[in-house]
């Protein structure tokens, strides 16, 4: 099975899109996740829904709102633009936007349910010790949430792997640019002979998404045992 | 010099307390639900309350007036919580250095050597919490906030969830803490034994209100308002005179007069603290025949009180206040007064090993 200029392209595309949409929202993924289990504040229920939108919106929709907001003229986008340069829209950071933003409803739901178990007293125990605020988070929270940072990230990362209605209708398809493996796949199916390609990137997701599922399970385990505190 | 007056609420419950705790131990204590636990971490600084002052030496750690309030990581406590609260991701040689690691003291590796090896974790340094028994985490905790070079310490029942014996295996630990460290300890407590064996203040806590405060003996002993849940008792302060090696028994000289005890460990000269139950006293009015209680303390009825089916006797043996607790069906018989004199009379076992407390301090005995 020999792969195409294209599909490595398509390929190479793709595990960019999904490393970066997860790793960067994932600061942002922890703090919403933090404000969400711990504190209340007024609008905390908007805050919610705002973050699962994505999860009840049809994708296109996602990607149209995506696009009116960080498109060039869009509200956002147009000071991106002006301001520092950044543009969004047609190019694969936008591909990573919207896998982002499609992820981030189930990584904020992974990481506030292991928030919320816990136990509090830990960190008082910590700050007893004469940890401030941020060190309690630092050498207690963060380490004992890690299994629920980890999982959040896998989600996050096989979402945005498969990310394909907010991402077209956001970037398009652009070959070399925004074209990812998904959309590839598309576009085979879509030309007369394409069954041959479409069934290679198949395959390829495939092996991606089983690849990553058993990297995930490694690492959860041991950081589960880490974390439950047993000797090892 | 701790010193604590607040009041807050939680819900449909009101604190309100005030109290001092100087150097030794203090305990607090009170039935569950009498808010110790809440007043325990309003010392702590976990908890900020409504109004009030909290000082300590001099510092203020809260004032509501002048709206002062120092967290718990800026007041150098150390804090020994109910379920030890061990750090679960780190082995107990890094749940010791965590305690370092924020407070920075100058490192005396002898001394921190001889911690160790008196709380008996140096084998467990490299174990993590999980794989640890209840009395082993209950030591390591106890290591952890001592580690932190506190200025005050906090226990809150740091025992409950151990069994007697492993109870009685850390409470020669606490010991040493209270004797040696030399800081001020507050130790939350509804154990008789425990408070009996430590403390050197009592404060007796319901309702969220402080119900009575001072020695002891003078607040646990008496007819006093006492815990529902808390044995009635009397602990009489007395000095060792000397063993009776072939009898197995040692003497002991008191106000209230002499006492045999079960074979103590302490010696000739030594200042002990004899708990004595309530309920094992006999009461006895006129000369008692040929009995084998060996102790036998005289004096005048102070005063009667019903508890339930029983009734509470003080006695007054020369100045020593003991309490005997008698069913009101004998009270009645004897027909028990105010002023009479009566004999007390328990067995020299009824005083076992754990009823006999080391004293840090002798009291004042003629």
């Amino acid at each position: 099975m020999i792969l195409s200029e294209e599909d490595w392209v398509a390929l190479a595309i793709s595990l960019k899109v999904a490393v970066v949409a997860s790793a960067a929202s994932l600061p942002f993924g922890i703090a919403v996740a933090w404000l969400l289990a711990r504190k209340s504040f007024p609008g905390k229920s908007v805050l919610n829904g705002l973050v699962h939108l994505p999860l009840i919106l049809p994708p296109v929709v996602t990607g149209y709102i995506l696009l009116i907001l960080f498109g060039r003229k869009g509200a956002i986008g147009s000071v991106l633009d002006q301001v520092f340069g950044i543009v969004l829209s047609f190019r694969w950071t936008g591909a990573a936007l919207a896998a982002a933003v499609m992820g981030f409803p189930l990584m904020v739901r992974a990481i506030r349910l292991s928030i919320e178990s816990l136990d509090k007293g830990l960190e008082a125990a910590a700050s007893t010790l004469g940890a401030g605020r941020f060190n309690v988070f630092r050498t207690i929270t963060l380490p004992l949430i890690m299994p629920g940072i980890v999982t959040g990230t896998i989600l996050s990362f096989a979402k945005a792997m498969g990310e394909f209605g907010a991402t077209i209708t956001f970037v398009s398809a652009i070959p070399g640019e925004t074209k990812t493996l998904a959309a590839a796949i598309y576009s085979y199916t879509q030309v007369p002979g394409g069954d041959e390609g479409a069934m290679r990137l198949t395959l390829i997701s495939v092996v991606v998404s089983l690849a990553a599922l058993l990297a995930s399970e490694l690492l959860a385990r041991r950081v589960q045992t880490r974390t439950e505190g047993r000797d090892v | 010099m701790f010193e604590i007056d607040i009041r807050h609420a939680q819900g449909d419950f009101k604190l309100e307390a005030a109290f001092t705790a100087g150097d030794g131990l203090t305990a607090l204590v009170g039935p569950s639900g009498s808010g110790k636990t809440t007043l325990a971490n309003i010392a702590a600084g976990l908890i900020r309350p409504e109004e009030g002052r909290v000082t300590f030496n001099g510092e203020t750690w809260f004032d509501s007036e002048r709206t002062i309030f120092l967290p718990a990581d800026r007041r150098r406590i150390g804090y020994v919580f109910q379920e030890g609260r061990l750090f679960p991701h780190m082995t107990v040689r890094q749940n010791l250095n965590y305690a370092r690691h924020f407070r920075p003291t100058r490192t005396n590796e002898a001394a921190d050597a001889r911690l160790i090896e008196l709380l008996g974790i140096g084998h467990l340094l490299e174990r993590r919490p999980a794989g640890l028994s209840g009395g082993e985490k209950s030591r390591v905790a106890i290591g952890r906030a001592l580690f932190s070079a506190p200025s005050l310490l906090i226990m809150d029942e740091p025992l409950s969830a151990l069994d007697p014996a492993r109870k009685a295996e850390i409470l020669p630990h606490l010991e040493y803490v209270r004797d040696e460290i030399g800081i001020p300890i507050l130790y939350v407590s509804h154990a008789m034994e425990e408070v009996a064996r430590l403390a050197n203040r009592v404060v007796s806590v319901a309702g969220g209100r402080v119900v009575a405060e001072g020695e002891p003996g003078a607040v646990l002993g008496g007819a006093r308002p006492m815990p529902d849940d808390m044995e009635p008792a009397t602990f009489i302060s007395a000095r060792i005179s000397h063993h009776l090696e072939s009898e197995g028994l040692t003497v002991a000289n008191s106000r209230a007069g002499r006492i045999f005890l079960k074979r103590s460990a302490a010696e000739p000269g030594d200042w002990v603290r004899v708990y004595i139950s309530a309920q094992d006293i006999i009461l006895g009015i006129g000369e008692p025949g040929n009995l084998s209680a060996l102790n036998r303390l005289d004096g005048r009825i102070l005063g009667l009180a019903e508890r339930g089916g029983s009734v509470w006797v003080t006695v007054d043996c020369s100045g020593e206040v003991v309490l005997a607790q008698v069913t009101r069906h004998s009270a009645a018989r004897m027909g028990l007064a105010e002023g009479q004199p009566v004999s007390l009379l328990f067995k020299s076992v009824s005083i076992d090993t754990q009823g006999l407390f080391r004293r840090q301090a002798p009291d004042a005995l003629p």
